[in-house]
């Protein structure tokens, strides 16, 4: 009250105020359709669009004139091999239960292994390494496992690889069909005979994949630097023959790196060994695309070419590092931007700021 | 755009061999570069500079200093070693502040410079046209008139003027033969060796220019006395230093 004193304000303004502002809000609480609590539960305001019609919640029951009873029923799955007899809850319409099989039985589906018999092996399976017994162990577990690999690698009793017996499984498989056909051209589209498994591609592919996988973060933003490299080196590339230029002897090396790094299939650890001579490389082809950049303008001043090579060295470099860069020049004396920019002088220059960027990137690690 | 370039400058007055080719060579500019290869014959990786030295001088004008003329001012283009600079460039374009009557100034012949009066600090635009021979394209270059010394040590002098100079290398990476041809002789330019195989006639003439009564180089110019000297042993000596600092650190 003393507030209200102090600031002036006239004390008759509030209960007015709170007298209007109950009505509406009196009003505005009779929704239709909905029941209070719910409303409120909305925070007040209307719901945009009911999710459900609600009217219709309660009319399909009504609607149906027949009697929906839920009863306690057993039943019996096609799909199982015994006679087991099981019950659940079964929706009764007028006193008749549904009929059908189990609705789940459709979905027992199982892989037609091939079985061959004893004369066939002899005649066209037959392999070194390989004895029957392990063959027909093999085609046991198969069909029991409906050809889940892994688990029939855990089971078979020798130790061979997931590679190794889905190469023989297939193989095996496709004898038997070539043999068992009539004529080539039948079995010609079958898929086991169209394409056939390649044991040593796979074997590398799952390596390879673990490699991918198991890279650590620091491997990883040594990928994309090559990449970005490969990248850059192959539009030097364009820009060099653009000019005319045949210099960039390092170009098969890196080219064969940009086609390797192409394929993800085939990511060799051989290409971590060639990364450290490609960022070797890098900053020579950085400048020559601004070389070749340089050669277009026709003429130009020699600090704005050192410029340019000073922002092509620099270009991997974050803000902060330039700023050191140019710290540590400052510090020995050097200028930014040389005062008399002699072709010595730049050449210099450029080592210069090169040699204290490597020196920077070293001391980071 | 096709733009025709006529030769015929370079050809009077020299007895070489490459004259008794018809008078005017006429080049059509596409952008394919293996058109001009051919007609104008480029020198590939060999790059020709020309060292310069632009910037102004500013007197202050003591008694005679009005409220809108207190200064006298020359801005200038020179060679590095006051050399004419005429051989390269064949115009100056000074673009003054738009207060000045007729803001844009040529220069038609060296020396490049512009002398005027006034009272304010402003950017200078320089842009620099080249020889047919030379380049098609033009270089512009900046510099921010200073009629106010650092140093605000005691009243101005009408003696000692506000000098800056800012030092450059004009760099004309792939120069073409006649270009090569005419200049390769000249002080005001560094051009390197050819190597053995490549013949190029001499010019045998002196520089036109000398012979016609106005001097190109800038050796006796009354404001020479100002002219600062830029040697690169210095900043060499430098960056020297700072690499073998540096250097060892990082093997």
């Amino acid at each position: 009250m003393d507030a209200k004193d102090i600031l002036g304000l006239p004390k008759n303004a509030l209960p007015i105020q709170e007298k209007k502002s109950k009505p509406p809000k009196e009003s505005q609480r009779k929704p239709d359709g909905i029941s209070r609590e719910v409303y409120a539960l909305t925070g007040g305001l209307a719901p945009l669009m009911p999710a459900v019609d609600v009217n219709q919640l309660k009319r399909k029951a009504q609607s149906d004139n027949e009697k929906i009873t839920w009863q306690w029923l057993p039943f019996t799955n096609s799909a199982r091999k015994d006679s087991l007899q099981l019950y659940h809850w079964v929706r009764v319409v007028n006193g008749i239960p549904p009929t059908g099989d189990y609705s789940f039985a459709k979905y027992n589906k199982s892989v037609d292994v091939l079985k061959y018999t004893d004369e066939e092996y002899e005649k066209y399976l037959t392999d070194p390494a390989w004895t029957k017994e392990e063959t027909d162990q093999l085609f046991d577990l198969c069909e029991r496992f409906d050809l889940r690999f892994i688990v029939v690698a855990d089971r078979f009793p020798s130790s061979k690889t997931v590679e190794e017996l889905k190469d023989r499984y297939y193989s095996v498989s496709r004898a038997i069909l070539i043999a068992r056909a009539l004529s080539p051209g039948d079995v010609a589209t079958h898929p086991l005979v169209k394409e056939t498994y390649n044991a040593s591609q796979e074997t590398e592919r799952k390596r390879a994949l673990n490699l991918l996988l198991s890279h650590t973060k620091q491997q990883e933003r040594k990928d994309v630097e090559v990449l970005a490299q490969a990248k850059k080196i192959s539009e030097a590339r364009k820009a060099s023959k653009a000019s005319e230029e045949s210099e960039l002897p390092v170009l098969s090396d890196i080219g064969s790196l940009g086609a390797d790094k192409a394929t993800a299939d085939t990511v060799n650890p051989s290409t971590n060994s060639q990364i450290p001579s490609s960022s070797i490389t890098a900053p020579v082809s950085e400048t020559a695309s601004v070389i070749a950049s340089l050669r277009m303008l026709r003429v130009y001043l020699r600090s704005y070419a050192l410029e340019q090579m000073v922002q092509a060295a620099s270009s991997s470099a974050g803000l902060r590092t330039i700023k050191r860069v140019e710290q540590t020049l400052q510090d020995l004396g050097v200028n930014l931007k040389p005062k008399v920019p002699t072709k010595a002088v730049c050449a210099e220059h450029l080592e210069l700021r090169k040699e204290i960027l490597t020196l920077l990137n070293l001391q980071k690690q | 755009m096709a733009q025709t370039v006529e030769n015929d400058v370079q050809l009077e007055g020299n007895a070489t061999e490459s004259n008794l080719k018809p008078q005017r060579l006429k080049i059509t500019r596409f952008s394919d570069d293996s058109d001009k290869k051919i007609l104008l014959k480029r020198l590939k990786d060999v790059e020709i500079s020309v060292p310069i030295v632009y910037g102004t001088i500013a007197f202050w004008l003591g008694r005679k200093a009005t409220e809108t003329q207190s200064h006298k001012w020359t801005v200038y283009v020179r060679g590095a070693t006051n050399e004419d600079l005429g051989v390269v460039i064949k115009r100056a374009v000074f673009q003054l502040h738009p207060s000045f009557n007729n803001p844009v100034r040529v220069v038609e012949s060296p020396p490049f410079e512009l002398s005027e009066c006034g009272w304010g600090e402003f950017e200078i635009a320089i842009s620099l046209f080249f020889h047919n021979d030379v380049c098609e394209k033009q270089l512009d270059l900046y510099h921010h008139l200073k009629l106010y010394s650092e140093d605000e040590s005691g009243p101005q002098s009408t003696k000692k003027p506000v000098v800056v100079e800012t030092y450059n290398e004009i760099v004309f990476p792939d120069p073409s033969e006649d270009f090569y041809a005419r200049v390769q002789k000249h002080p005001a330019v560094i051009v390197p060796r050819l190597p053995v195989t490549i013949n190029l006639p001499s010019v045998l003439a002196t520089n036109v220019e000398d012979l016609n009564e106005k001097r190109g180089d800038t050796k006796d110019h009354p404001l020479s006395q100002w002219f600062n000297n830029f040697s690169e042993a210095d900043e060499l000596l430098k960056l020297a230093a700072a690499r073998q600092q540096v250097g060892p650190l990082t093997s």
